[in-house]
């Protein structure tokens, strides 16, 4: 019989199928080529060697039988199960043929009839079982590629998201690393605001202390002065009352009396100056106290002016005040507030000194500060106080009179401005009392500070 | 002798004006005082050549007393008062520029009232 073969050999097509093209395992393409070609040699011998027939009959069913023993047997070839049922009956009869044969063959010839419809019968359901088969196995290989296919997808989506995964995380370290960069950078530039602040505190108090060492001079002087005098004095006294002249005495203890009350005076006032100096290299104590306002202005006033005499001895300036004394006490933070006079101050006397160094004809620089009550409308005790610096300097132009109150905006050259004095003066003003602060000018006619408190 | 004293300080008065008592009660010297430069110079203006020897500050608010010395030394020729210049910073800056425009001495603060007393005996 020569359908054991070519039974085989489509067989081992089923086999091949049941793995993907790129990974059959080693064993199973040895298993797939050797039987091909055992297959091949059974049909080979069967067509050229008579002699050889019976032997590869029974050859050819032996390996039928064993190759389909083992596509039931393994579960790696489940999906030719199919398949192996169309072939099953097929094999089974002619095997069964063959062994009656081989036993009785006049049986065989009684019921030859019955073994040939058998043999059709298994050979038509080898073809349906076959076309089924051939339809599930091309279901379930579609089915196959598309699994395949979402795998392939699927892969493809994760290689792209570890990708981004790693890019995201990528970027979120440089992000991290420009956000701390950031965050150091703003930590530095608030330490050097702090440090910007604090050198600016301490350029005025440089200036304050030139001030305060002229300031200062004079009272001691006076103090030492008056005291020598009312040693002599004394000691007159003492003559005269020896000599029993008693007028004399009187007279000399009058002066003596005036001395003692000229030493106290300029002893009290060295030692305000001296408060002052340290009241404002004190941090401000935040704290609103009674203040004479007419006293604090005419003090960082003088303190100002001999500070700038003290750095440019060709500075010169008049100054003028004009008080309210009605004002009386007043709450504020003194050192704050002195500051602010001080700085305004400064800009001025600046202001006309830069004046006074381009102008060739005659100019008198002059600053003057003055203080004003200003009673509300309708409120009996409610009143407003003004401080206003004038100078008669080169003014401020329009186009930097909005910027003028920006920390850091300076038109002085490096060294001489650091541009916080005004800012610094807003903030007390404004935050610090609930004041406000404006400013009036006239390019080239000088300029007006106007500070507004309300009490 | 009539000395002018220009200061701003007020109390500069009392000062001389003990300091030199006994000069002054003998008549031996006459004080006159300003406390600004413009005031000495509106003095000088109207007392023309009465004040032998002018004692300024040079650290004044308004007129400084160097502007001051440099006017007398231009408006007053014949004969020249004597101008002694008193500050507070004694500084070669300020010495000098007090020496080009004619300054005749000069003293720091304090003043050192003996030394004063001895270089007037020798103007006088
Ligand atoms: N009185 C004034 N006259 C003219 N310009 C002024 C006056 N006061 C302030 N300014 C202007 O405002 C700027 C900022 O002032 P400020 O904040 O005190 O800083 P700084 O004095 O260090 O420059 C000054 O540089 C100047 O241009
Ligand atoms: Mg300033």
């Amino acid at each position: 019989m020569i359908l054991q073969p070519v039974l085989a050999i489509l067989i081992l097509r089923f086999y091949r199928k049941c793995f993907k093209k790129e990974d059959i395992p080693r064993n199973w393409k040895n298993i797939y080529w050797g039987s091909t070609a055992f297959a091949i040699l059974l049909f080979l011998l069967f067509m050229m060697i008579r002699e050889s027939r019976t032997i590869v009959s029974w050859l050819g069913h032996i390996f039928l039988l064993a190759l389909i023993y083992k596509g039931y047997n393994s579960p790696k070839l489940k999906n030719a199960r199919s398949a192996l049922n169309a072939f099953l009956p097929v094999t089974l009869i002619y095997f069964i043929i063959d062994i009656i044969t081989a036993i009785d063959k006049s049986f065989y010839k009684t019921w030859e009839n019955y073994f040939d419809v058998a043999g059709i019968f298994a050979f038509i359901w080898m073809i349906a079982m076959l076309i089924i088969s051939n339809k599930q196995m091309k279901a379930i290989e579609k089915e196959r590629l598309k699994t395949e296919e979402a795998e392939r997808v699927n892969k493809i989506t994760q290689e792209l998201k570890a990708g981004l995964e790693i890019q995201v995380s990528e970027r979120t370290a440089e992000l991290t690393a420009q956000k701390e960069a950031l965050e150091q950078t703003l930590s530095e530039l608030k330490a050097t605001q702090a440090q910007l602040i604090q050198s600016e505190k301490m350029a005025s108090l440089g200036e304050l202390t030139a001030g305060i060492a002229h300031e200062i001079q004079n009272p001691l002087n006076f103090v030492n002065n008056f005291s020598e005098i009312n040693t002599e004095l004394i000691s007159e006294m003492k003559a005269a009352l020896d000599a029993g002249n008693i007028n004399e005495a009187i007279t000399l203890a009058m002066d003596i009396d005036d001395n003692e009350k000229k030493i106290i005076y300029h002893g009290k006032r060295a030692d305000a100056i001296v408060k002052g100096m340290l009241q404002h290299s004190r941090s401000s104590s935040g704290v609103k106290e009674p203040t004479n306002i007419n006293a604090l202005c005419d003090e960082y006033l003088r303190l100002a002016y001999h500070g700038l005499r003290a750095k440019d001895k060709s500075f010169n300036a008049t100054m003028k005040t004009d008080f309210d004394n009605s004002i009386g006490n007043i709450n504020i933070i003194p050192q704050d507030i002195g500051r602010v006079v001080l700085n305004l101050l400064t800009n001025a006397f600046y202001a006309v000194d830069e004046k006074k160094k381009n102008t060739k004809g005659s100019y008198e620089p002059t600053v003057s500060i003055s203080t004003k009550r200003i009673p509300i409308p309708g409120k009996i005790n409610g009143a407003k106080v003004e401080i206003t610096v004038t100078d008669n300097g080169n003014g401020i132009p329009n186009e930097i009179k909005n910027k003028i109150f920006q920390p850091f905006f300076t038109t002085k050259p490096t060294g001489q401005g650091t541009g916080l004095g005004l800012s610094m003066s807003y903030d007390i003003i404004t935050k610090g009392h609930g004041g406000q602060l404006k400013v009036e000018s006239k390019g080239g006619e000088g300029s007006q500070f106007i500070i507004i408190l309300n009490i | 002798m009539k000395i002018l004293v220009v200061d701003d300080e007020h109390d500069v008065k009392t000062l001389f004006e003990q300091r030199f008592r006994k000069e002054i009660k003998s008549g031996e010297i006459d004080f006159v005082f300003a406390y600004s430069g413009e005031e000495a110079l509106s003095y000088l203006a109207i007392h023309k050549h009465e004040a032998v020897l002018i004692l300024s500050d040079i650290n004044m608010p308004g007129m400084s007393g160097l502007e001051l010395l440099k006017q007398i030394k231009q408006k007053y020729h014949e004969p020249p008062p004597v101008v002694m210049m008193i500050t507070a910073y004694g500084d070669a800056e300020n010495y000098k520029t007090a020496k080009e425009l004619g300054a005749d001495d000069f003293l720091t603060k304090p003043v050192d009232f003996i030394a004063l007393k001895e270089k007037l005996k020798i103007t006088n």
